[in-house]
């Protein structure tokens, strides 16, 4: 097996073995709010670890300009509760803009 | 949500969590098509970015997992970031446990459409019947698109050529963005942990010789003030 296929096959059993925590569960057992709380705190806190390090870092190196003022304009956008369509678009353009005009 | 004030079981609820469902759709299909370009376009073969939706189905998973293989981390950095991220759908599951239906069929099929999105949409609807309604019509409309979308992304990608003269690397970053800022804006703990997690995970990338995958991991060190801050 390829290395590529056994993590799309680990990754799927996985993630359908925590999918069916709750119908397998219901009625049985409950998750303590506190362990509910610090799971989805644990999300967030990887969630905002890999957008900083994708815009930020590629490979070991610094990205260059262009992707994090991307970033940077989508996080303005989503702060004005803009729709994540034009938060996504947003930081597309401006990067691609940006490299258009000749920044990295 | 908008629609969520009108009385229950009115016959127009079905139009109306179609019409609501389908922005979300739209966006994850673009999303979706960014996914398929960016494994493609990163030397991953057509079939791997499109198989990987069909049976893992989970965007920042599937992305992270991409990533780290595609920057040399291997297989296994790339499988505990992408399980790593997915252990939040066990509370989702257990979230949605008893819209999903009782039967056998309806639980284990409806267990693979437990998404953020869409657990999302579900509780955003008064009644149980409403709540049962969207998850199914929301669930099933969004793997639809975004597996098109991925499918639409892995085909173009090759034709793409360098996906970030689109600013497509751009795009990955401020999905999370999106996702990720109202728990930040609302939740002071959540802020400080996320801040600390973050500055550790890059101080970690740019660490010459360090795995990929490892930077993101090691941002779990953040729970620590978490906890501390729930605790004071």
């Amino acid at each position: 097996m390829s290395p590529t296929v056994a993590v799309i096959l680990a990754l799927a059993v996985g993630t359908y073995a925590f999918r069916l925590v709750g119908p397998v569960l219901h009625g049985r057992v409950e998750l303590s709010a506190r362990v509910q709380e610090l799971l989805s705190a644990g999300a967030v806190v990887l969630l905002v670890a890999l957008l900083a390090t994708g815009a930020l870092t590629e490979g070991d190196g610094f990205a260059g300009w262009a992707r994090p003022a991307g970033v940077l304009v989508g996080g303005v956008l989503a702060w004005r509760r803009a729709p994540f369509v034009v938060v996504v678009l947003g930081a597309a353009v401006v990067t691609a803009v940006l490299r258009l005009a000749g920044v990295a | 949500m908008r629609t969520a004030n009108r009385t229950p079981s009115s016959p127009a609820v079905l139009p109306e969590i179609v019409r609501d469902a389908s922005l979300i759709w739209l966006a994850s299909g673009i999303v979706g098509v960014s996914f398929g370009a960016i494994a493609v376009a990163g030397g991953l073969p057509v079939w791997v970015p499109v198989v990987m939706s069909l049976v893992v189905y989970a965007g920042s998973a599937q992305f992270s997992a991409v990533a780290v293989l595609l920057a040399g981390g291997g297989p296994l950095a790339a499988t505990a970031t992408g399980l790593l991220l997915n252990t939040r759908t066990a509370a989702y599951s257990l979230a949605v446990a008893d819209i999903l239906g009782s039967g056998w069929f309806s639980r284990l099929a409806g267990a693979h459409l437990v998404t953020d999105e869409t657990v999302a949409f579900a509780l955003a609807q008064q009644d149980p019947l409403r709540r049962r309604t969207a998850f199914w019509v929301s669930g099933l409309g969004l793997f639809a698109a975004w597996n098109t979308g991925v499918l639409i992304g892995a085909l173009a990608g090759g034709a793409l050529g360098d996906t970030d003269a689109y600013g497509l690397d751009a795009a990955f970053p401020a999905v999370l963005v999106a996702l990720t800022l109202p728990a930040v804006r609302k939740d002071a703990a959540v802020r400080r942990a996320a801040l600390l997690g973050a500055v550790v995970a890059v101080a970690v990338t740019v660490t010459p010789g360090v795995p990929a995958g490892v930077p993101v991991l090691l941002a779990l060190v953040g729970l620590a003030l978490y906890r501390r801050g729930a605790a004071a």
